[in-house]
This record gives structure tokens, sequence and C-alpha cells, in this order.
């Protein structure tokens, strides 16, 4: 990387000072796997930020092809691992609408419950991990603490912890089990006992404010310029929640409220997300008790075959707009899948919001754009 | 905010933070979140729905109800299940039926989606709550899942 | 023949050999008890953090950090290709022979005390700081960016904390009279130092468990290391044995920071009012349980706060622990000057 290397900048004083460079990532801590930032640095002053990807490029979009549409839907939880409830109903409901297919009210409502726990489980994680990543280690466990009774009810249901696979085109694979509405009423009484927890230990600490408070500031227009979606647009005010403006599955009989900043500093987009997680309980809470009775999937041919043509639909995942676009030659195989994937347009402005800040700062920057590796590579 | 008033807001928000791991300090016998694993092997019970692996159940006369139909093979995304059939005939009606020889599971390549148990229209096949499925060499990994001498279960139909 | 006998009689009379006996002997407790530390650390952060902690080696894990020494000590020495190998090697050694020199003068008991100098705190503050040399030469000399950042930052972050820790305890000084360690305990028998200088006294002693846990390079001041910044700071070329050595100072300093405090705020071997004043040897123990409950304070800090960014943390020692800490000086000597002390 010579060219990162500038010619020493000449002062009129003794010491010459030089920019250098140095490598973050692929292993680094603070880089959520294998992103390896190439920095440039004048001491602590960070120059520049250049993300490197690539490297956990699995070609998900190629493989895509070569399956069927039942198929490709486990495949998408390999993306944003963290959010693959939603990522899996993102295809679904692709699919369901390009076949004009009408899904039972119930199949609606369970989507709607598990993608709003799927987002506590995600925001809980990125939580821990803010924590960790400006030095607060204990908010991890607490953090986890609560991601696990999720993980749970998720396992009981899903049958696998992470990449659950639950969804179907045209309902879900298994009905839900029996115990899962008391599970997941036992879990909002205990998450919003636990969440002013979060605020004293972490949001009203003077070193997290301050570390936080004035840093990687992105201006609305920045976020729109971008294609920023999710938490990160909504703390600089621009209200782009897909649940609220193109709603899905149950998301339009529930009231709930954009979670909105106008800061754009990294303390917005943490206020934001701890925002929302309050949202998705009120959504849940107003959705677990009146699951409709009725059948938990639609019957469709053994082999889904989509009408010719291009088909879209976009949800919000725990990290922002996720989109599913597949381009149907008519036959039981896509000819063209392409994910818009949250993570990458939110990495993109990573150099334009931490230049000029310290190491630490492009950190907490980091952490609080909560990028998920594998989201971007894909 | 003043500069008095910011040192004493800022010595108070660090005293509620350390009152909150200070709380789990002193309960800190009450119970540890995570698991003492392998030592709780005996009482770790996974759930029913677990995906740990791919079994097919066989009854007491070795018999499974496999009927060879290879639904599950055209379901699995990464051709991890593999059938080996042959066409035998029925000692009953005369006539040839499909009959599966080795029904070969590649759990390597398995990515446990579930979508093979889920197109199985006999049920021949269903998930397992194993989950240690280490081994040290990864030939291991590739499963005959029907047993030796097995054969299926009689009025299970194609 | 005449010089070899007046060395010989050298050796004796200065009781070389004692001498020689002591620092083994105080080089081998304190080692042990640098590895207890660290597993006192690791259990205590597990209680913090709703985890059980080292539980698997000995009883109640009580050897795991045994084992982890005996794993270090087995390893490959390891090093990059371009260090500077002569200070690369070196660093260790000052950082860990600085911290192990400092636990010579503390008082443990009336009479368990190895050197007692009349200039104790200033030998101190003196050999506390000669320990960040080896962070610098450490991350200098291992030609890595990451280190040398880190190395950096530690010589800023001693520097300025140096201040604090120097006047904090200066100001008790005020108070004493004296240097010396072993008259400082003298002084607290009518009542502990952070009894008898009251406000000053306790303004003194949260500074100096600011700065301290600054000066010990932990968190939330561990820019130095940085994990989620740097990987592991300036030891992250450093393997086996060396790397313990880091390891190790960081703790035992752990520990002086806490008996500093000790000694100069909390009496010493001294017992709460007196209860053990008939059992003189009851002053270890007096000394090493309100060490560890300073030890312990300072691992809550750090399972419990955020880390500070770098010039974060030279705004809170410029622009408010120094003036602080000169206000409370002269506070201080009035308080003594017009006698408002509190003696029991």
């Amino acid at each position: 990387m010579e060219t990162a290397i500038k010619e020493p900048t000449t002062s009129k004083s003794n010491f010459k000072s030089e920019e250098y460079f140095i490598n973050m990532g692929p292993q680094h801590p603070a880089t959520h796997g294998v992103l390896r930032l190439l920095l440039t640095i004048d001491g602590e002053i960070i120059k520049k930020v250049d993300p490197d990807l690539g490297y956990i490029h699995r070609s998900i979009e190629k493989m895509c092809e070569k399956n069927s549409y039942q198929q490709i839907v486990h495949l998408t939880d390999r993306l944003d691992y963290l959010s693959s409830h939603i990522n899996n109903e993102a295809v679904c409901l692709c699919v369901e609408n390009a076949l004009e297919l009408e899904v039972p009210e119930r199949v609606k409502v369970i989507r709607t419950i598990l993608g709003e726990l799927t987002r506590i489980a995600s925001h809980t994680l990125w939580w821990g991990v803010m924590g960790m990543d400006v030095g607060a280690l204990t908010s991890y466990f607490y953090g986890f603490r609560d991601r696990e009774m999720i993980n749970d009810i998720f396992e009981e249901t899903c049958g696998a912890r992470l990449t659950m696979n639950y969804n179907i085109p045209g309902g879900l694979m298994q009905d839900i089990h029996p115990n899962f509405v008391k599970r997941v009423k036992e879990f909002i009484p205990h998450f919003r006992s636990k969440l002013p927890e979060y605020d004293r230990l972490l949001t009203g600490n003077i070193i997290f404010q301050k570390r936080t408070k004035g840093v990687g500031i992105l201006t609305k227009e920045d976020a729109i310029n971008f294609g920023a979606s999710g938490p990160v647009a909504r703390a600089s005010g621009y209200s782009c929640d897909v649940r609220k403006h193109h709603p899905y599955s149950a998301l339009d009989r529930v009231n709930f409220t954009e979670a909105l900043d106008t800061t754009g500093d990294s303390f917005a987009r943490y206020q934001v997300r701890i925002a929302e997680m309050w949202e998705s309980l009120n959504i849940i809470e107003q959705l677990i008790d009146n699951i409709p009775e009725g059948d938990f999937k639609v019957a469709t041919n053994a082999v889904i075959k989509l009408p010719k043509g291009d088909f879209y639909q976009k949800v919000e995942t725990a990290r922002g707009e996720f989109g599913v676009y597949i381009i149907s030659t008519g036959t039981k195989n896509p000819y063209r899948v392409k994910f818009r994937s949250p993570g990458l347009s939110n990495l993109s402005l990573l150099n334009h919001i931490t230049v000029g800040g310290k190491i630490g700062d492009l950190v907490a920057t980091m952490a609080t754009i909560d990028i998920v590796v594998p989201d971007i590579d894909r | 905010m003043g500069y008095f008033s910011n040192i004493y807001y800022g010595i108070g928000t660090l005293l509620t933070g350390m009152r909150v791991t200070g709380k789990y300090f002193i309960n800190a016998r009450k119970g540890a979140i995570t698991q003492q694993y392998p030592d709780n092997r005996d009482t770790l019970k996974m759930f029913e729905r677990f995906r740990g692996e791919v079994v097919m159940p066989h009854d007491e006369n070795n018999e499974h109800s496999c009927t060879g139909c290879q639904k599950c093979e055209i379901a699995c995304p990464n051709g991890s299940i593999e059938i080996i059939w042959d066409r035998v005939i029925d000692p009953e009606t005369g006539k040839k039926k499909k009959a599966i020889d080795q029904h070969i599971y590649h759990f390597g390549m398995c990515t446990q989606c579930g979508l093979c148990v889920d197109a199985c229209p006999s049920d021949a096949i269903k998930w397992a709550q194993n989950f240690e499925n280490s081994v040290y060499d990864r030939t291991q990994l590739t499963r005959i899942l029907n047993k030796p001498g097995s054969k299926v279960r009689a009025g299970v139909e194609e | 023949m005449n010089s070899i006998s007046h060395i010989i009689d050298w050796f004796i009379n200065t009781e070389v050999l004692n001498m020689a006996m002591i620092a083994l002997i105080y080089l081998t407790v304190f080692a042990v008890l640098g590895l207890f530390l660290v597993l006192l650390e690791r259990k205590v952060a597990a209680w913090f953090q709703l985890r059980i902690g080292p539980n698997r080696v000995g009883y109640l894990g009580l050897f795991q950090t045994i084992a982890d020494a005996l794993k270090l000590v087995s390893k490959e020495l390891t090093g990059t290709e371009k260090a500077d190998k002569f200070l690369y090697n070196l660093a260790p050694y000052f950082v860990i022979v600085t911290s192990l020199m400092a636990l010579a003068v503390f008082p443990f008991t009336k009479d368990l005390q190895a050197f007692d100098i009349n200039i104790g705190i200033f030998f101190l503050i003196a050999i506390s700081s000669i320990g960040v040399i080896g962070i610098l030469l450490g991350g200098w000399s291992s030609n890595n960016k990451f280190a040398l950042i880190g190395a950096m930052r530690s010589g800023v972050q001693t520097v300025s904390y140096e201040l604090s820790v120097g006047l904090s305890l200066l100001t008790m000084v005020i108070l004493t009279g004296s240097l010396q360690l072993s008259e400082i305990i003298e002084v607290q028998k009518g009542g502990w130092l952070i009894v008898q200088g009251h406000i000053p006294a306790i303004i003194a002693f949260m500074i100096y468990m600011i700065s301290g846990t600054a000066e010990t390079n932990r968190a939330p001041f561990d820019m130095v290391e940085a994990e989620s910044e740097l990987g592991a700071g300036y030891h992250t070329e450093y393997s086996g044995m060396k790397f313990a050595y880091f390891f190790l100072a960081e703790f035992i300093n752990m520990f002086i920071i806490a008996a500093i405090a000790t000694t100069v705020f909390f009496g010493g071997w001294l017992s709460p009012f007196g209860i053990t004043e008939s059992l003189p040897w009851m002053g270890l123990f007096w000394f090493l349980a309100k060490t560890f409950v300073l030890v312990f304070l300072m691992m809550w800090f750090r399972w419990t706060f955020p880390r500070l960014r770098i010039d974060q943390l030279l705004t809170l020692e410029w622009k408010y622990l120094l003036p602080i800490n000169l206000v409370n000086l002269v506070l201080m000597a009035v308080i003594v000057w017009l006698n408002l002390t509190i003696q029991i």
C-alpha cells in the first residue's frame, strides 16, 4: 500500500511528522469478523479509512441461481446471521408475492413476532459488543444473558438458535411450539426489567457518553446520499423504517413509533437501538395474545416456479433495509438473485464519519454502525 | 454545566454503574448464566425440535419407512443426501417395487436446514438431538442411515 | 590476600548473604502472590459477569494460574524479525524488576519490613516511574505499529499521571511530616490519615485511586493495551515468559498501588481502633486485608467502566485532577497549619 503513505509534511519546526499506514484486521478484535481496514494515521488521528472486503465471500447470490426457491431461504440465514429470521422472511415474502399467494393470518403474526424477537436478540448482542468495544467488558455478558432467553425460544420452536430457516414459501416449516407463547410472555417482563439496567451500566456512564457523544457525526443528507438505512440513518433523522413505510406481514396492524434521533452521532445511534428494543417489545406484546388460529402454511407445489419477471421485496432487519431482488425466467431456479444488504451501504460511510477522529473513535463508531461482515461480503 | 457539577455528575454516573455490577457480584452465588459443559452432559437436554443430525428410525423388526422416493435428495440444497436404490420384486404382489439399498447422509455437507425432513412424505427420516459431532476423520461423517438388513415397513407406500 | 579477607569481612559485616536470602524470599512470595492476584482477578471478573470463573485446576481452580505460568514458561519465545533484539529482550526485565523493587519498602508489620529508608514515598514514586521505560522499550523495539502506538500512549499517560500520584501523596506527607513509611504509620496511631486529614485526605485518596489505576495501565485507563483498539498494545509481539513478566508486573503493580494507599491513608498494619494491638503479627493480616479491599476496588473499576479515549485521559488529568490536587495541597497545608486535623 505504497499509495497510502504520503510525503512527509514539512513544517517549520525541527520535528517532521509523517502519516503512516496500519492494517486493522482481517483478524482484529474490533472488526467483528474478517473485515480489513486500511488505516492511514497521523499519530492517533485517522486520515483515511479504507475497508477491504472479500475475506468471507461465499458467492451466495450465485449459489441462489442453482437452487430452487425453497432452498434459497436457508442461504439467507448465512448473510446477516443475527437477523436470520427476517432475511428468511424477505425471501419468502418475495416468492409469495410473485406467486400471488396469500399466507394465513397466523403465519403473518408469528413471522412478525419472531422477527421482532430477532431484532431484540440482535440488538442485545450489539449492546454487549458495543460495551466491549469501548472497554466495558461486563456488558457483554449481560447482553448475552438476555439474548440467551430469546435463543431458547427460537431453539424450541424453530429447531436452531441462529440459522433458523423456519420460514418456507407459503408459511412456516412447522407450527409454533406449545410453550412458545408462555416463554415469550416470560421474556417480556424479564427484559423490561433488564433494559433500565443497560442504561444504568452504560448509557448513563460519563465515560461512555464522552466516548460516543459528538463522535462520528452523520448528517441527514449524507445518510441519504450514502444509502444508509436502519438505526444508522434513523439516528440522523432520516425516517426510513420499512416496517413503518411499507409494512409487511402483520406490521400494518400494530402501533409503534419509529425511533428517531436528529444528532447523528454515535450516541444517537446507540439511543435509537435502545429505543428500538423497547418498541419491539411493544410490538410483540400487542401480537402475542392474539395469534389467530389457522394453518401454519398454505400448500405450494413441490416445485415452485415463479412467473416470468422481476420481483423485489424489502424488509427491515436489525441493521436496516434488506432487499431481495429476484429475476425469474419462469423456471424452477431464479435467473438472478440480488440481495440489498444494509451492512454494505452502512459500512461505506465509515470513512466519511471517522476521518479526523482518534483510533478509539473509529472503534466506537464501528460498533454503533453495527456491521456483520458476512452480510457485507455475501 | 459548571466545572464542579460536572465532576459531581460524573462521579454519580460512575457509582450508578458500579452499583449494577456490584449487585451482580453479591448475588454471584445465586447463579451463573454459563453452563458447566461437559459436566452437565447427563442433565443437558436439547429441545425436541433441535436439529442435530438426520437419522432414520428403525423399529424392533429392523424396519424403516423409507420408500426410496428421493424427495429428500431433491430437497437438499447441498447434496448431502444420496440414495442408492434398486427395483426389487415384491414377494406378495409380484410387482417390481423401488427399494433403497443405501440412504447415504453426508453429514459434513449438511447445513441442518431441515428441508429433507420437511419433504419426506412417509416420515422416514427425522432429526436427532445429538450435537457432539466432532470426529477425527471426515469420512466418519458420511453415514449410511438405513441399518444393514433392514427393509421397508409393510404398508408404507410411495 | 589482605584484600580478599577484607572483601569477605565486608560480606559478613554488611550481611549481604542475609540480604540475598531476604530478597529471594520476597521474590518467591510475591511471584506467587502475583499469580494468585491473577486468579483473584479472574474470579472477581467472573462473579461480576455472571460466570463461574476458573474451576478446573485444583480445588476451586486454585492452581489455574500456576498451570498458566507453567504453560507460559514452556512456550516458545517468539519475536519479530526486525525487532531491536537487545531492547526487545531487556524491556520485560525493566518492568518486572522495578515492580519487585518497590515491594521492598513496605512495612507489613511493625517488624516485617525489608528496607526502611527515610525517603520511602519518594523511592516508591521514583521506582514506579521506571517501569514505564520497559513498556516504552518493548513497544518501540518490537517493530510493530500497534505496539508502538501502545507504548507512546503509555508514555503520555504515565508522564501525566505521575504528577497526580506524586501530588496526592505529597498532600498526605504534609500531614505526616515524614517520607519514611514506618514513621507514617507511627503517626497514624492517633487515627488513620484519611480520618486525621478528613476532607482534603478523602479528596487526595480519590485522586490517588484514579491516578493509581492509570499508573498501572488498567481499565478504564488501559489505553496502553486497549484490546479492542490495538489488539494487545505494547506486548503484542511478546510471548512465553517475557509476556508473563509484563503480565505479572501489571498485577504486582496493582498490589503496590493498593499497598501504598493502605500505608498512607489507612494506617498500614494498624488494626481498626487498636483491637489487636497485643498481637503484633496480626498486623500482616490487617495490612493485607486493607490492601485487598483496595485491589478489589480497582478490579471493580475495571469490570464496570468503559475505556477513556487518549485525549479524554489527558483532559481528566490536566483539567481536573491536577488543579484539584494543587488546591487540595494548599487546603491540607492550611488545615495542618491551623491544627484542624482530627485526632482520636
